[in-house]
């Protein structure tokens, strides 16, 4: 259309190598100038500069971080962390499960009981109730569920109250995803299923929970990245020894107390990268039967990149 | 070639009288009265809208009637009888009726995460606790009788509409069902690929299934069908060998009907 198009035809100018003949010639054109983009580019890195600087300058102990990365209290922290993460959103997970069932029954108590479980343990901050989890033997010296008998200082140990306060408020998130993702899965595979014969609990076992998993493991992974952070609230109100409660321990002995921030920092983002690595594999292996052809993962694409020696393909 | 006519054969294989149901205040079935031979293929044609549908659904439970009796095989569904009352099932009993109905949707209905091989297998293997290998042997011979064992290892999204509902098919089949029902099954998918699921249809007719057939293949029910009823506004109003009443339609609203269709 333009002029650069008309230069095309098979008459090249003289000169030119006869390969180039079949393949039209590039186009020469002066290309739009995008002030905009450059003034806004120099902006932004000469605000992230003074940003590095200031922080460069400031009266902090760098060299104290890497000390300290794999103290053994640190490391202690760490793994507590972890554990009350998985755990805390195991007990979500479950029970909210359990919640988003019930909320879907057609049974008008259990499905408002769940109604009331939500509101409550979703309309009170985390931290409120951790503090009351850990407080408990205020109200009930003696705890008594029949089976088990024991003074309430015993039982309610700071990993106790981690886990409760910490999971069960996890669970009434976790059981409006898991409701989400079930009411996500079309009406006529139940049919199909209850077609079939299969009772209530196979068509929720065996095809709605899988199909629900597929809009359910993307924000679970976003509540399980949110835990690994919220748990750092235990320290302060359950008196857990987890990640932030070791490294403000060091920081009140040692006197490093932003270096060691800094480190408990750098810890939590090692742990959400690490973690968001698990998501990508999970959220592929529930994809199964969605897409004719699943993308290979990164590793995948280096391997088969580095066998051919070709450029990796742009991606879509 | 397989036998599949089943049942006790002493009764009707389905018998509705004056069955009604109603969905809030829109009154769909305005009492069906009809019957099913075993080994018949049984062809419901009508309109949109005129309850073909839903009646298919009321005879496996998936809906509930509001009126009437409907039996399969000489037993209420939904219902037991001991002297004048009847009781509910439960839906445990429910669930163990429709093991001997087979059920095939518009939609097909796959289930996504499954392989083709995998949809066959489920029910067997879950309702009746069948073994994985001898499901697995079955479901095989099951989608080679549909034109399928090739793709037994594919997804559904890996599958044209047709091979979709061939699959959908031979996992109704693969609980060796009394009756099969059939709802719409050739219209979502492409002109071409219709062929394909009526030939699989014609062989299970042959065979002596005992189907019913809600359908808009005129051609079909002619062909292969033993009845035809034609159903509009929640009545039947014709009923009769395909070719007499596909011909030789005597009510003004049915010559209304074929005259749009055919």
């Amino acid at each position: 259309m333009s002029e650069a198009n008309d230069k095309v035809p098979a008459g090249t100018p003289a000169g030119t190598p006869p390969a180039a003949a079949s393949r039209p010639e590039a186009i020469k054109a002066i290309p739009v100038r995008h002030y905009g983009r450059w003034i806004s580019a120099i902006l932004v890195l000469a605000v992230l500069g003074l940003l590095v600087n200031a922080f460069a300058n400031a009266n902090v102990n760098y060299g104290a971080i890497p000390d300290f990365l794999f103290d053994s209290t640190v490391l202690k922290g760490l793994r507590n962390t972890v554990v009350i993460t998985v755990v805390s959103m195991a007990l979500g997970l479950g029970l909210g499960i359990v919640l988003a069932v019930m909320r879907l029954s057609k049974n008008p108590v259990t499905s408002s009981v769940a109604w009331g479980y939500i509101w409550f343990f979703r309309g009170t901050p985390v931290y409120v109730q951790l503090l009351i989890w850990f407080n408990l033997a205020l109200i009930f010296p003696v705890i008594n569920l029949g089976f088990y008998k024991d003074e309430m200082n015993q039982f309610m140990t700071p990993f106790m109250a981690a886990l409760l306060g910490l999971g069960l408020n996890e669970a009434a998130y976790m059981s409006e995803i898991v409701r989400a993702g079930i009411q996500s899965v079309d009406e006529g595979q139940t049919e199909a299923s209850h077609a079939l014969g299969m009772t209530q609990g196979q068509n929720l076992r065996r095809v709605v929970l899988p199909q629900a998993m597929r809009v359910i493991v993307p924000p679970t992974g976003n509540e399980f990245i949110n835990m690994l952070k919220t748990s750092s609230l235990a320290a302060q109100a359950a008196q857990y020894a987890e990640l932030l409660r070791s490294t403000t321990d060091i920081g009140n002995t040692t006197g490093a107390t932003v270096e060691m921030l800094f480190l408990a920092a750098v810890w939590y983002l090692v742990l959400t990268s690490v973690f968001s690595v698990g998501q990508y594999y999970l959220e592929r292996r529930y994809a199964r039967g969605t897409t004719r052809n699943l993308p290979p993962t990164p590793w995948q694409r280096i391997k088969q990149n580095l066998g051919t020696f070709r450029r990796p393909e742009v991606a879509r | 070639m397989t036998d599949f006519s089943k049942g006790t054969g002493a009764h009707p294989m389905v018998k509705a009288e004056a069955v009604h149901k109603h969905f809030g205040l829109a009154h769909i079935l305005k009492g069906i009265d009809l019957e099913v031979a075993p080994r018949e293929v049984f062809c419901l044609i009508g309109p949109s809208g005129s309850g073909k549908s839903t009646f298919l659904r009321c005879i496996n439970h998936l809906e509930k009637i509001s009126g009437g009796r409907l039996s399969v095989d000489g037993e209420l569904v939904g219902y037991r009888q001991k002297g004048d009352k009847l009781y509910e099932l439960k839906d445990r009993e429910v669930a163990a009726k429709r093991r001997d109905i087979g059920m095939v949707f518009q939609r097909f209905n796959l289930f996504p995460h499954m392989t083709a091989i995998e949809n066959v297998i489920e029910a067997p293997v879950r309702v009746k606790k069948e073994a994985k290998a001898v499901a697995r042997e079955r479901a095989l011979a099951l989608l080679d009788r549909v034109g399928l064992r090739d793709k037994a290892g594919h997804y559904p999204a890996q599958l044209s509409g047709g091979q979709q509902q061939r699959v959908a098919i031979a996992r109704a089949l693969a609980m060796e069902p009394k009756l099969m029902l059939f709802d719409e099954p050739t219209s979502a998918l492409d002109p071409e690929l219709v062929g394909d699921v009526l030939d699989v249809m014609r062989g299970l007719a042959e065979d002596g299934m005992t189907m019913i057939v809600v359908t808009h293949e005129m051609g079909f029910a002619r062909e292969v069908g033993d009845a035809l009823v034609f159903m509009d506004d929640g009545v039947v109003v014709e009923t009769g060998h395909p070719r007499d009443v596909l011909t030789d339609p005597q009510h003004d609203r049915t010559k209304a009907f074929l005259s749009k269709v055919l």
